[in-house]
């Protein structure tokens, strides 16, 4: 593993793999009625949240707690940073408090390259701009080997808003990186010019990707983007790109449907198939936990082993 | 009266000449002009250009002394070879009546390091709605006959046309920064595979091309004078070169940093990835606009290199990409820059570089005293130039009063030896006089 994780690009198909296979030791852990490990005792994670994203936030929080690190929750809004404190300055207090490692969620994309140049701890991305999340990609290939049993050959498709996605950018490159065969569905407004470099396939049409895609994942839409002519109506978006009742029943038996939340159901996706039982979204929660466990585990080196004694 | 005898330069890269310098003049060219009185400068080895004319340059006093003064940006031009520069007018106050136009001539004057320039606001206040007094900035003691908005756009379709019939009388030209505004709203870098990766909302060459080729339309249907800034994509290279085939009056300029650096440079670099040390506007395109670009300066499609000297404080800086100032300083780095991109690669010659950065800015100016060849009666404003030597570029050692030049680390060829004005030494043996 390198120092940080900042891009799922940068995740070597090895390192992706040994992530995935740590969370799925760890997740048994979570099966047991004393969840806590001892080995990140001693050291500082410090979550960094400089958007409002309370589900991330916790997540990580829980998984530092279950590995028995201290947390410190630094949110920007009421503190330095909204009197005008630069991300450099904020930098440099973490790095003077010894944080071992920084989760970063920011606005900005490149924000956390920024912030891994400032500071001597590791940074974990915790979603930065319009650029990547590298977290959610990894529970996300989490949650579709656990469903699924495997992802060389899988057919994903995500479907949305991947102009202004983080989680589609970190998808695509983890997902081709494990092998798996990404098509990215969405209007062309939504897709950026040269989306044809990427390592996947690209369609307008929902409704013929459907039949052959193992996995749907829907992405989150806002409603603002319409003011910006990327779409008509959010009638129209949901009309020609929505998961419906009807186009569920297009996929094939075994299909999974995947969503990052928070969702905005009855426009990217129905209420009832987000609450079906092809429906990973909530599984995809508890995962994000184990994952992230899995993550500060291997980036920190814990002294001790992941899977060992409990408390 | 005092001499200088600049003793066996190479006058454009030809063989070693004498320049006799007297009264500000030059007053003999030839082998072996002797031993005469006053100094001699010793130019064994070195070319002689005449004394480089930059067309864009923010010097960004009065408002922004922080970044740069006229003092500290005149003295980066005179270091980089430079002896006029035109001050950009996006100051604050904007440079956009008479007073303020005459408050930066001055200073220019006071100081000395080479002449400045000043340019006016086509808009007042640089808003876009209303003509700034043109003919008053132009009957100052500054005489202004170069008005930009840069930085800004002027947009509008009516006032663009407005004041390039406007600045005929005046014999003005319009500067355009060709960008169109909704096309480029929170635009942070070229669209293409680099911003796509990156997650950077994109600046697409087509908000530059669409601007260009309506100002070409315009100036030809009006009959006036339009000057391209910072041309940077090879679409617009096109353009003007189709512009030029009807005989229309465009010129058109290019930095430096689209000559030599690609928006690659914001995802891999020595630096880091998402250094905003590469922001800069318009942004750095791909490999293919470099190409064309250098091609273009080379036939003489592009007319010459303008620096856009854009100094920003550290803190400017020093932040995300997203929050970080548009702008990489490049006046003492300009010719080194244009050595390594168009005279090592064979396009240009030394002629061709005395051209590109003297006597073809000076004219689109109006410069009268700037970018005369060297010879007898011209005013004596020379460079003198080491093309052999290699310098690694350490931002310390600038003197600008910012740091933010994109070259840090790069070993670039040549250097400015010394630089003359009106046949006063500016710099001398490389450094300040």
């Amino acid at each position: 593993m390198k120092q940080h994780l900042i891009s799922a690009a940068d995740l070597t198909r090895e390192d992706a793999l040994l992530i995935l296979d740590t969370a799925e030791e760890l997740a048994r852990v979570s099966e047991r009625s004393i969840k806590k490990l001892p080995t990140l005792r001693g050291r500082t994670v410090v979550n960094l949240f400089f958007e409002d994203s309370t589900r991330t936030r916790i997540s990580f929080e829980a998984a530092a707690k279950r590995l028995s690190a201290d947390v410190i929750n630094f949110s920007a809004k009421g503190s330095s940073v909204s009197k005008g404190e630069s991300l450099k300055d904020t930098a440099l207090t973490l790095e003077a408090m010894g944080a071992d490692a920084v989760v970063i969620r920011h606005g900005a994309s490149g924000a956390p390259h920024r912030l891994a140049g400032w500071v001597r701890g590791s940074v974990v991305n915790a979603g930065d701009g319009t650029h990547e999340h590298p977290t959610q990609a990894l529970l996300d290939a989490f949650s579709m080997r656990r469903r699924l049993g495997r992802l060389e050959g899988l057919k994903v498709a995500i479907v949305g808003d991947v102009l202004h996605s983080r989680v589609a950018r970190s998808n695509v490159a983890l997902l081709h990186t494990l092998g798996a065969e990404v098509t990215l569905v969405a209007p062309p407004t939504l897709l950026p010019v040269a989306v044809d470099s990427w390592p996947c396939q690209v369609a307008y049409d929902l409704d013929a990707v459907l039949p052959k895609s193992d996995v749907v994942m829907m992405l989150r839409v806002q409603l603002e983007r319409m003011n910006a002519a990327y779409f008509p109506s959010a009638r129209e978006y949901s009309r020609r790109y929505g998961l419906d009742r009807d186009r569920f029943a297009r996929l094939h038996d075994d299909a999974i449907v995947m969503h990052p939340g928070p969702m905005n159901r009855g426009m990217e996706i129905s209420a009832e198939v987000a609450d079906s039982a092809r429906s990973t979204i909530v599984e995809q929660v508890g995962n994000g936990v184990t994952v992230r466990m899995a993550v500060l585990y291997l980036l920190l080196g814990g002294s001790e082993p992941a899977i060992g004694g409990t408390e | 009266m005092t001499t200088i005898l600049i003793k066996g330069a190479r006058i454009l890269g030809g063989a070693p000449r004498d320049i006799l310098i007297g009264d500000g003049m030059i007053t003999e060219v030839g082998e072996r002009l002797g031993d005469r009185d006053g100094q001699v400068v010793d130019a064994d080895g070195l070319i002689a250009l005449p004394g480089l004319v930059d067309l864009h340059t923010h010097l960004r006093e009065p408002g922004r002394e922080d970044a740069e003064t006229v003092e500290t940006g005149t003295q980066a031009a005179a270091r980089g070879g430079f002896t006029a520069v035109h001050a950009m007018a996006n100051t604050s106050p904007v440079a956009d009546t008479a007073g303020v136009v005459e408050q930066v001539w001055h200073l220019g004057r006071t100081y000395g390091h080479c002449d400045v320039q000043p340019v006016g606001a086509v808009t007042s206040g640089l808003e876009g709605r209303q003509l700034a007094e043109l003919g008053a900035m132009a009957e100052s003691a500054a005489r202004v006959r170069v008005f930009s908005d840069d930085g800004r756009c002027v947009s509008d379709a009516v006032l663009m046309r407005r004041a390039l019939e406007y600045v005929k009388a005046f014999d003005g030209v319009v500067a355009q920064h060709a960008q169109e505004p909704r096309l480029t709203e929170g635009a942070q870098l070229n669209e293409g595979e680099v911003s796509a990766r990156l997650g950077l909302t994109g600046w697409p060459a087509v908000a530059e091309e669409a601007i260009i080729a309506r100002d070409c339309l315009l100036a030809a249907h009006v009959g006036s004078r339009l000057h391209v800034c910072h041309v940077s994509t090879a679409g617009s290279v096109e353009i003007i070169r189709w512009a030029k085939s009807k005989g229309w009056d465009v010129t058109a300029e290019v930095t430096p940093h689209h000559l030599l650096l690609t928006d690659a440079c914001a995802e891999s670099s020595p630096l880091g990835p998402y250094n905003p040390i590469y922001k800069v506007n318009p942004p750095l395109r791909t490999a293919e606009d470099v190409r064309a670009l250098r091609e273009a300066l080379a036939d003489g499609t592009i007319d010459c290199v303008a620096t856009d000297h854009a100094p920003h404080p550290a803190e400017d800086k020093e932040t995300e990409w997203a929050a970080a100032a548009m702008g990489m300083i490049g006046l003492e780095t300009a010719l080194s820059v244009v050595q390594e991109a168009m005279v090592e690669t064979g396009l240009l010659d030394w002629a061709g570089v005395a051209d590109r950065m003297s006597a073809r800015p000076a004219r689109i100016g109006r410069l009268a005293g700037h970018g005369r060849p060297i010879e007898a009666g011209a005013p004596a404003n020379i460079t003198l130039y080491d093309p052999a030597t290699r310098t690694r570029v350490d931002p310390t050692a600038m003197t600008s009063r910012s740091r933010n030049t994109p070259y840090e680390g790069m070993t670039l060829p040549g250097g400015v030896v010394a630089t003359f004005l009106r046949g006063r030494p500016t710099v001398l043996e490389g450094k300040l006089v």
